[in-house]
């Protein structure tokens, strides 16, 4: 059996050769993969490492007297990493989540289109019962995970207009500012808007471990790289609800508006516009469908009226033209003028309805078209600018200091600055030099191209108030309980240029358009105990009915509000808007109603053919009709 | 007592340390692999670590106990212990358990053992006995029928359970046969075969064979029959190839390249033929049959792998070549394990610090996979150290069976080296993507008992021939 002759002794360098070949192939294999190349160990980390956004709750918002008026509620993301998932039983997590195959493949492609590797939302805002049946199945899905975060709540359905709403952001926004990444929210509007960087906080991050069946295995090296989420900043509006509520109340189902500020401060009190909606409407997964049929409401229940919409002031605006007319001399307080129902000059006729000679304060207290048109073609014909289109400018600059024609500086960031014409927009219509003070008459009423807010018309009324400065309106008192970390212009003086006791003159007839004689043109809706001073107005509406302006500051001496009422289509300042600014004044100088008469009146309003009946009821003493109003 | 004692010191001690320090950090590696923190003590015998242990201390008394036995009793009964695997292969496929679709094991109270894992000394005894007869050489062919029916017949049993792994390790054994004398010629025409299928895949056959005549003309010029009729062949091949182009061209109004080079070595075989005649060049000869054999059998595999394999197997193929990334279907395994093995860096994670371990991503992890848990939590220090202990202990089983002074020791030896030296490069090489996934476990580190007896067995047998050497000439 024994083979001792062993010829084929030397093929044993061939085996020594395979091992040493081999050796040297698989060493440097490993060499490449372990030393060399460095992708396996980032490949290795977003295996295990889950990265889960910590949100922050948003601020809280309160109003002036310390009512909570927005929180949170915590709400339940479901979040996709496509390239971590596998193949699995898509109809449980559908029959779970309440969806259909079909929602469910096109959430996949939508996701996987955004990132393999990066999170997307996969479904948001799942309801917490829905969240307590998915973790216990969540295990047998990976790369999908919950992602918990904060819905706004709000304590009333009110003040939708200035709280704003928030959603999630969108491209734009996700590239303007690194913060953001897809699926995260933003206010959109209003003081959410205005104020995200203090309300949103800072985000935090929590780094997992997690295992193949994507089970978290525990924070990674004991949470060192977690970052703790800040909680956003609580702000202190300069709201109060109360009067908020009450007059989102008045105005009813009528479109309008109602800015009320505090004249000292320049505090927003209150920022009506109707029509409005509840604000919740606009929160969870309702918010998409409730905010197309909002935008798609032809009545612009979205559209933000106090900041946005620009009329033409009306009679409210005479006060302003009387104001300069003093200042520069050309008229003086008896200076006097007498209207034979109407206001003639060379191929001109404005009417009015008095039959009667007035000083400043009674054509205030009337609201004289002929005096103010007089005044108007005084001032900008006036010999001393040169020219009319020099007079204009005069008229301007003053105009520019009350605020007219440019962004006042609310902390909102949807504020219009209104308009007021420059003498070159007449050049371009009538030549340069081929139109006067008579041409452009009507903006001595507050007709004609002018255009200015509700809120500049509130602004306005508070300068009238202050006697000659105002601050800039501003809807924020206070960040964190600090009044002093609120933007510090709002804390500065705007002096407008005119002496103050130009101003008395303008109060004294304003006074009487509330508290005057026959002439007054909102007798019936002065208050009990409080002396309001206020101006009625008509912003003419090429589309139909006018629509009803007063605006108003309350008491006369050291005013605590003052404010301005649109009501649309509602015809003259005193049949709507004089009987609402007046409720509002009294239910915040006294907290309560009085003129129970009145506020019935507002609330369940006659029928328009007796309206005026009932008014002329009330009102026995005014003689004139409510037509003189136009005025 | 003194024949004891001297074969306790003819025992080759560094293999036996070689063989500790493997089955240890193996061990280490499945603790790692399996932690489990509620049973984190390593001898927890409810985790596989703790199983491991036992399987360990069971090898060990194996190890001793066939130290003890007289080495003759390999010998006579070789052939007797391969045909009782048989049976047992034979009686796994109707008894054993099924397991993932598997009928690999038997299944005895708790334990389970896999008789594959034990075809592997037997079948190394039975060649070994065959080959030390007198006058059997593979050199001559008709000694080749026997063994390859030795070797076949457990490789198909095995193949039937199914265990590809296991029974396409058994076809390293014609390592053995190259070193007892098989021709040259065959064994080289064999590797070549190996090459050319693969490359098949890999590459288009156009280039293949356009490879294949450039080769052919470059070896009829090195032959030294004349430069002038090499460049001749060459020219009647192209002038043929060109005349076949442009008639299939004009017929189909398609450029068949595959069909023009097949068809203008057929119609210049003929002139080669006649020259071969003429001339009695037997060497152009064999040039000419290999051109032909190489472009028949690349045209084989290519016609084999689109037409006869079902789509999973040519994935599994396509991904290891590395013509197919797709990390979730059937390279999510290999992708896993080279994360696992690269991210393990120079200096490794740690122990049980690895997370690719540490949370499962490799699937088999204590098993096939486990050269993971040493990539990822040794390193390339880890990696490499095993690697060149492997390659250490390989070289010195070289180097015991040639110094074997009985055929039968000695073909054992090489026995034992194939079946090494291939389940370590395919394990590892599956596990960084150099070789097909084919599920067969590194020996002494993967966890099982069978696999880790089954080794032992056919290491420790050879030692115990080594050992006694000098004793008897078998």
């Amino acid at each position: 059996m024994n083979s001792l002759k062993d010829i084929y002794s030397s093929r044993k360098i061939f085996f020594y050769a395979i091992v040493i070949i081999a050796a040297l192939i698989l060493l440097s294999r490993l060499f490449a993969l372990q030393v060399l190349n460095k992708s396996y160990r980032v490949s290795a980390q977003n295996n295990v490492l889950r990265y889960v956004t910590q949100y922050p709750a948003r601020g809280l918002i309160y109003d002036r007297n310390g009512k909570l008026l927005v929180y949170n509620q915590a709400a339940y993301d479901l979040m996709v990493i496509p390239g971590q998932t596998r193949e699995i039983d898509t109809l449980e997590l559908c029959t779970i989540l309440g969806v259909d195959q079909e929602f469910f493949a096109r959430r996949m492609r939508a996701a996987v289109q955004y990132s393999e590797y990066a999170p997307s939302v996969f479904l948001k805002m799942v309801s917490s019962e829905t969240y307590a049946r998915l973790q216990e199945v969540l295990y047998k899905y990976p790369g999908f995970y919950v992602q918990v975060r904060t819905l706004r709540k709000y304590t009333y359905p009110s003040a939708a207009h200035v709280l704003g709403y928030v959603g999630e952001v969108n491209n734009e926004e996700i590239k303007s500012d690194p913060y953001y990444r897809a699926g995260d929210y933003i206010g959109k509007n209003g003081i959410e808007k205005s104020y995200e960087l203090q309300l949103r906080g800072q985000k935090g991050l929590k780094i997992f471990l997690v295992d193949v069946h994507n089970r978290v295995k525990g924070s990674y090296q004991g949470g060192r790289h977690d970052t703790i989420p800040v909680t956003g900043s609580n702000l202190v509006t300069t709201l109060d609800i109360d009067l908020q509520r009450y007059g989102e109340k008045l105005m009813g189902d009528k479109n309008g508006s109602i800015v009320a500020l505090e004249p000292s401060t320049g505090e927003v009190l209150a920022l009506i516009s109707t029509p409005d909606y509840d604000p919740s409407l606009l929160v969870g997964r309702i918010r998409s469908e409730n905010y197309t049929r909002l935008q798609n409401d032809t009545l612009e229940p979205l559209f933000n009226r106090a900041l946005m919409a620009s009329y033409p002031p009306g009679s409210t605006f005479k006060p302003v033209n009387g104001l300069i007319a003093l200042q520069e001399g050309i008229i003086t307080r008896n200076y006097e003028y007498f209207c034979d129902n109407g206001y003639y000059a060379p191929g001109i006729h404005v009417a009015c309805h008095h039959f009667a000679s007035f000083n400043m304060p009674e054509a205030i207290t009337a609201s004289c078209n002929a005096y103010f048109c007089n005044a108007f073609r005084l001032l900008i014909d006036n010999p001393k600018y040169g020219s009319t289109a020099e007079g204009l400018n005069r008229w301007r600059s003053y105009l520019s200091e009350f605020g007219f024609g440019s962004k006042l500086g609310i902390d909102f960031t949807n504020e219009l600055a209104g308009f007021v014409p420059r003498p070159s927009f007449y050049d371009n219509i009538y030549g340069e030099n081929r139109w006067r003070a008579l041409t452009i008459i009507s903006m001595g009423i507050g007709q004609g191209e002018l255009g200015t807010t509700p809120l500049q018309m509130a602004n306005m009324t508070a300068i009238i108030a202050n006697r000659g400065y105002y601050m800039t309106p501003h809807i924020i008192k206070a960040i964190d309980d600090d009044t002093l970390a609120v933007d510090q212009s709002f804390r500065q003086r705007h002096e407008v240029g005119v002496d103050s006791s130009h101003f008395e003159v303008i109060v004294e007839g304003m006074k009487g358009v509330v508290n005057g004689g026959e002439d007054a043109t909102a007798r019936w809706v002065a208050i009990k105990d409080i002396v309001m001073c206020g101006k009625t107005g008509t912003a003419e509406n090429p589309h139909g009915p006018d629509h009803s302006i007063f605006v108003a500051f309350a008491p006369e001496k050291n005013p605590k509000i003052a404010l301005a009422v649109y009501v649309e289509n509602t015809g003259f300042g005193s049949t709507y808007a004089a009987p609402v600014a007046s409720l509002m004044i009294e239910k915040y100088l006294k907290g309560k109603i009085e003129n129970t008469w009145l506020e019935n009146y507002i609330l369940n309003p006659p029928r328009p053919q007796v309206r005026e009946e009932v008014e002329e009821e009330k009102e026995e003493e005014i003689k004139e009709e409510e037509i003189d109003e136009k005025n | 007592m003194t024949r004891r004692i001297n074969i306790w010191a003819g025992i080759d001690w560094a293999v036996v340390v070689i063989y500790l320090l493997f089955v240890l950090f193996g061990w280490i590696n499945i603790y790692a692999a399996v932690y489990n923190e509620e049973h984190s003590s390593i001898f927890d015998l409810s985790q596989r670590y703790g199983k491991q242990l036992i399987w360990i201390i069971a090898a060990l008394l194996i190890a001793v106990t066939i130290i003890l036995i007289d080495s003759r009793f390999y010998i006579f009964f070789s052939y007797i212990l391969y045909i009782a695997v048989l049976l047992s292969l034979i009686a796994v496929l109707l008894f054993g358990k099924e397991v993932n679709g598997a009928r690999s094991w038997f299944e005895i109270g708790s334990l389970s053992l896999q008789p594959a894992e034990f075809t592997k000394f037997v079948t190394v005894l039975a060649l070994a006995r065959y080959f030390s007869g007198e006058g059997r050489t593979p050199a001559s062919f008709k000694n080749l029928v026997f063994p390859l029916v030795i070797i076949f017949l457990p490789a198909l049993l095995i193949a039937l359970q199914p265990d590809h792994g296991s029974a396409l390790i058994l076809f390293s054994l014609v390592l053995v046969l190259f070193r007892e004398g098989l021709s040259p010629y065959l064994f080289v025409t064999g590797i070549l075969a190996a090459i050319l299928f693969i490359a098949t895949l890999l590459v288009d056959s156009v280039i293949i064979y356009a490879t294949i005549i450039i080769a052919g003309f470059i070896i009829h010029l090195l032959t030294g029959r004349g430069a002038r009729i090499s460049f001749g062949g060459l020219g009647i091949y192209l002038l043929t190839g060109g005349g076949a182009f442009a008639l299939i061209y004009f017929i189909t109004g398609n450029a068949m390249l595959e069909m023009v080079f097949i068809i203008a070595l057929v119609v210049s075989g003929f002139i080669y033929a006649y020259y071969i005649y003429r001339y009695k060049a037997t060497n152009v000869l064999i040039l000419l049959a290999f051109l032909f054999g190489s472009m028949i059998f690349t045209y084989s595999v290519d016609y084999a792998f689109n037409n006869i394999l079902l789509p999973h197997q040519q994935t599994r193929i396509n991904v290891v070549l590395g013509i197919e990334s797709d990390p979730s279907g059937a390279g999510y395994n290999l992708n896993q394990s080279k994360i696992s093995i690269g991210s393990g860096g120079f200096s490794g994670k740690g122990f049980l610090q690895g997370t690719q371990t540490k949370f499962k991503f490799v699937p088999e992890q204590s098993t096939d996979f486990i050269f993971c848990t040493v990539g990822e939590e040794w390193g390339f220090m880890g990696t490499s150290l095993v690697v060149i202990l492997y390659s250490i202990l390989l070289f010195r089983i070289i180097s015991l069976a040639e110094r074997q002074r009985s055929a039968f020791s000695r073909i054992y030896g090489y026995g034992l080296f194939s079946i090494l030296l291939f389940h370590f490069l395919i394990n590892v090489g599956m596990t960084i993507g150099l070789v097909p996934v084919i599920g067969i476990p590194l020996p002494f580190f993967s966890y099982g008992g069978s696999s880790l007896w089954g080794f032992t067995i056919l290491l420790f047998i050879f030692l115990r021939l080594d050992a006694s050497r000098s004793e008897h000439l078998v």
